[in-house]
Formats: structure tokens, C-alpha cells, sequence
């Protein structure tokens, strides 16, 4: 006879879960804060007339999205650290989630720009108001209302790739998971369970921005 | 703690990047052959192989592919099944680009005319020879450039097998940042190997892309 799958066990850790899943939606809602206000920054940056301003952001966007998570983990964990800058697990955990978001969106962000009608900005302007009123007030919000599916894609991807920092021992519900099958060697029943949580947890996530979306651009015809 | 000049922390890593470049190979055309079945069981029949399509996707790019990798390095032994590190990230990495192949592929499936089906139904051919000989070929046209850019995001998930002990070009990042204490620098290396593995395929997305675009 093989082995007995035995998911009873788990019961008696419901609240370290909890807390697990606190911490890991935690660290998404912190890094999608900071990374979508930091990529509207990057993707206006983007259009400077500066040849060289727009070099930057392109290299930066490019070796973050050309290059893994984990490796950046653990380079602004582990590397940063002998420049002098040291910081706890879960600082580096928020730096790295937000490092990469950002790249993401800032790509997002831009073609939701490219996306909004030349004659926006024209009108806004012809009616007097200043460049930057017209980029936040006029073009922003169109731009965001174009790409919103793709920027909560994006915040999901951060969410579940987030299961990578519980490498560097930040508590997050994948180091709850690590725990748990390390007390009762019911390893594959605790990743399995875990695992329906983080799919529970996106599905919910796309559901709540799906319902925030609709009310956000009702009076949007689309 | 060991002293090594930079040439030969370059040269550590630039011996293990090979097993990157392979488990993505293995992934690529496991996850191929995987997305091209499932492809065919959806349109064979849509009810039952769309319904099984889209749980499966929706189960493997719902969760975090980290703890499918330790769900297929942990479950197959209660199987009976010995597994590798190797082995398990090879299969958990296949399993995962079943799902994003064929759901790109399938995309690229309907945006074939409804009258490509339509005419070779009428001259004939069965399910397969309209696939094979009318749809797929449109259907890749348009298929290339975005399955380049997933080629991106499968090299750098092959990232992951070095939580489970596989010895590639992150885990040999770690063994020699652990053995020479200068993670910065070895973390930095390891980051630049994997940009000159993923820019040019990047960038060949991007012209091909292009190209694609501009023929329409």
C-alpha cells in the first residue's frame, strides 16, 4: 500500500496561514502601490525630449524585464548590503517586488499613453490648461482606463512570483507553507493546499479590480 | 571564505548557464508538444478538451510556478516515482509552458477567418487536415513573435530549479557568492549572462513583431 494523503493535519495551522496570506497580500499591495505610482513617473519620463533621459529608463526597463526575479532578490538582498545599504528581509523583499513592477508598468503605462488621441492633449491645451494639469488630468486617466486589464494582470504576476521571497526567509504564505510541511512532513498536502490558496487569492484579486474597473470607467465608452 | 579573481567567477557561471539554456530547451519543447495536444483536443472537442483547456490554464497560471515546481519535486516520489532536481524542474517547467504555449497558440488560432474552417469543411478535409494543412500554417505566422517573447519569460522561470537544488546558472550564482562573500559583484554576473541570453531573444520578438505589423 502507498502512501496515505492526509489533509486533517493542516487544520490546526489555519491562523499561520492567515498570517501568511496577510503578509504576501501585503507585499503586493505595498509594491503595486509604489510601482504603479513610480511607472506613471518612468512612462512620462519615457517620452522626454532628452535623448539621454529616455536611454535610461529604456535600460533600466530592459535588465529588469531581461533577467529573473529571484536573481534580483537576491542581488538587492545579498549585494546591496556591501555598498553599505543594509536592510531587512522584508525591506528587500518590498525594494525587489517594487524594482520589477515597475519595469513591467512602465512599459504598460506608455502604450496606454501611445494609446490616447493626440487631439486630447491639442485640446486640452488649446483650452489653456498647463501641460502637466493636461498629462495628469487629461491624458492619465485615459491612458490608465486603456491598459487597466494589463495592469492587474501585472499586480497578480507580482503577487504570485512574490512566493520567491520567502527564500530569504520573509514569512510570506510560501515560507508559512515551508514551515508547516517542515513540522509535519505532510509536505505535499501543505504545498497543494497552499498552492489553492494562492489560486483562490488571484482569483479574488482579478475579481475585485474587475468590480473596481467597471465603477472606476463607467462613463467610459470603450 | 574564498579569494577568486572576476575572470574566474565569470568562468564558474559561465559553466553552469549551458543547464539554463538546456532545462529551457527541454521546457520549450515539452511545454510545445504539450500546447500543440491540447490544442487539438480544444477544437476537436469543444466542450470537453475547451473545458479541461481552460481549468488547466487557469489552475497553472494561477499559481506561483514555484510551488508547482515543489509539487511535482515532492508528489511524484509519494508516486513511486524517483525524482532528479533536473527531472522535476523539467516537468514542472513543461507543465507550465503547456499553459501559456497553448493559450497564446490558441489566440492565434482564432484570429484565423471563420471562413479558412468553412471552406476547407466544404472541400472536404476532416479535423486534422484542416488543421495541419489550412489553419496551423496561418496560425503560425501570426504565432512566432509572441512565442519568442514567452522563450523570455521560460529562461528566466528556469531561475526557480535552483530552489530545488539543480545546479544552473542562479544556484551556481549562490554557491560561489556563499563561497567568495562578494554577492554583489557574482550577483551582478549572473544577472548580465541571463540579459545576454533573454535581450537578443527580446529583441527578436520586437522585429519580428514588427515585420508582422507591417505585412498586414
Amino acid at each position: 500500500m502507498g502512501y496515505q494523503l492526509d489533509f486533517s493535519v493542516l487544520a490546526e495551522y489555519f491562523g499561520l496561514l492567515l498570517k501568511g496570506v496577510g503578509v504576501t497580500l501585503g507585499l503586493t499591495a505595498i509594491a503595486a502601490t509604489l510601482g504603479i505610482a513610480l511607472s506613471i513617473g518612468g512612462a512620462a519620463t519615457a517620452r522626454s525630449p532628452l535623448n539621454w533621459v529616455r536611454a535610461l529608463v529604456a535600460l533600466y526597463v530592459e535588465l529588469i524585464r531581461n533577467t529573473p526575479f529571484i536573481v534580483q532578490l537576491f542581488f538587492v538582498f545579498f549585494g546591496l548590503p556591501s555598498l553599505g545599504l543594509k536592510m531587512s528581509a522584508l525591506q528587500a523583499a518590498v525594494l525587489a517586488m517594487t524594482i520589477n513592477l515597475t519595469a513591467y508598468s512602465i512599459e504598460i503605462v506608455r502604450a496606454g499613453i501611445e494609446a490616447v488621441a493626440p487631439g486630447q492633449r491639442e485640446a486640452g491645451l488649446a483650452l489653456g490648461i498647463g501641460p502637466v494639469s493636461v498629462f495628469f488630468w487629461v491624458i492619465l486617466p485615459q491612458a490608465i482606463a486603456n491598459v487597466y486589464p494589463a495592469l492587474v494582470s501585472q499586480i497578480v504576476i507580482t503577487m504570485l512570483e512574490s512566493a520567491v521571497v520567502s527564500q530569504i526567509a520573509v514569512t510570506d504564505l510560501t515560507h508559512v507553507a515551508d514551515f508547516i510541511q517542515s513540522r509535519n512532513y505532510r509536505t505535499f498536502e501543505t504545498y497543494f493546499v497552499v498552492a489553492l490558496v494562492y489560486l483562490v487569492l488571484s482569483i479574488c484579486l482579478r475579481w475585485l479590480f474587475a468590480r473596481a474597473g467597471s465603477r472606476l470607467f463607467a462613463g467610459r465608452a470603450r | 571564505m574564498i579569494t577568486l579573481p572576476l575572470s574566474d567567477i565569470v568562468a564558474y557561471l559561465l559553466l553552469a548557464a549551458p543547464w539554463t539554456l538546456l532545462l529551457s530547451a527541454i521546457a520549450f519543447l515539452g511545454g510545445g508538444i504539450g500546447a500543440l495536444l491540447l490544442l487539438l483536443w480544444r477544437y476537436a472537442q469543444p466542450a470537453l478538451g475547451g473545458t479541461f483547456a481552460r481549468l488547466y490554464t487557469e489552475l497553472l497560471q494561477g499559481t506561483p510556478l514555484l510551488l508547482q515546481l515543489f509539487l511535482v519535486f515532492f508528489g511524484l516520489p509519494l508516486l513511486g516515482v524517483d525524482v532528479s532536481p533536473v527531472f522535476a524542474a523539467g516537468i514542472a517547467l513543461t507543465l507550465y509552458s503547456t499553459a501559456f504555449l497553448a493559450e497564446i497558440w490558441r489566440g492565434c488560432v482564432d484570429a484565423t477567418p471563420r471562413g479558412q474552417w468553412d471552406a476547407s469543411a466544404s472541400l472536404g478535409m476532416n479535423f486534422l487536415q484542416q488543421m495541419w494543412d489550412v489553419i496551423l500554417p496561418q496560425a503560425l505566422r501570426i504565432a512566432i513573435p509572441p512565442t519568442v517573447g514567452f522563450l523570455v519569460q521560460l529562461v528566466k522561470s528556469t531561475a526557480l530549479a535552483s530552489i530545488v537544488g539543480f545546479v544552473e546558472l542562479t544556484k551556481a550564482g549562490q554557491i560561489v557568492a556563499n563561497a567568495t562573500f562578494r554577492s554583489f559583484v557574482v550577483y551582478a554576473c549572473v544577472g548580465l549572462i541571463y540579459f545576454v541570453i533573454c535581450y537578443p531573444l527580446t529583441l527578436c520578438a520586437r522585429t519580428l513583431e514588427r515585420k508582422l505589423a507591417r505585412s498586414r
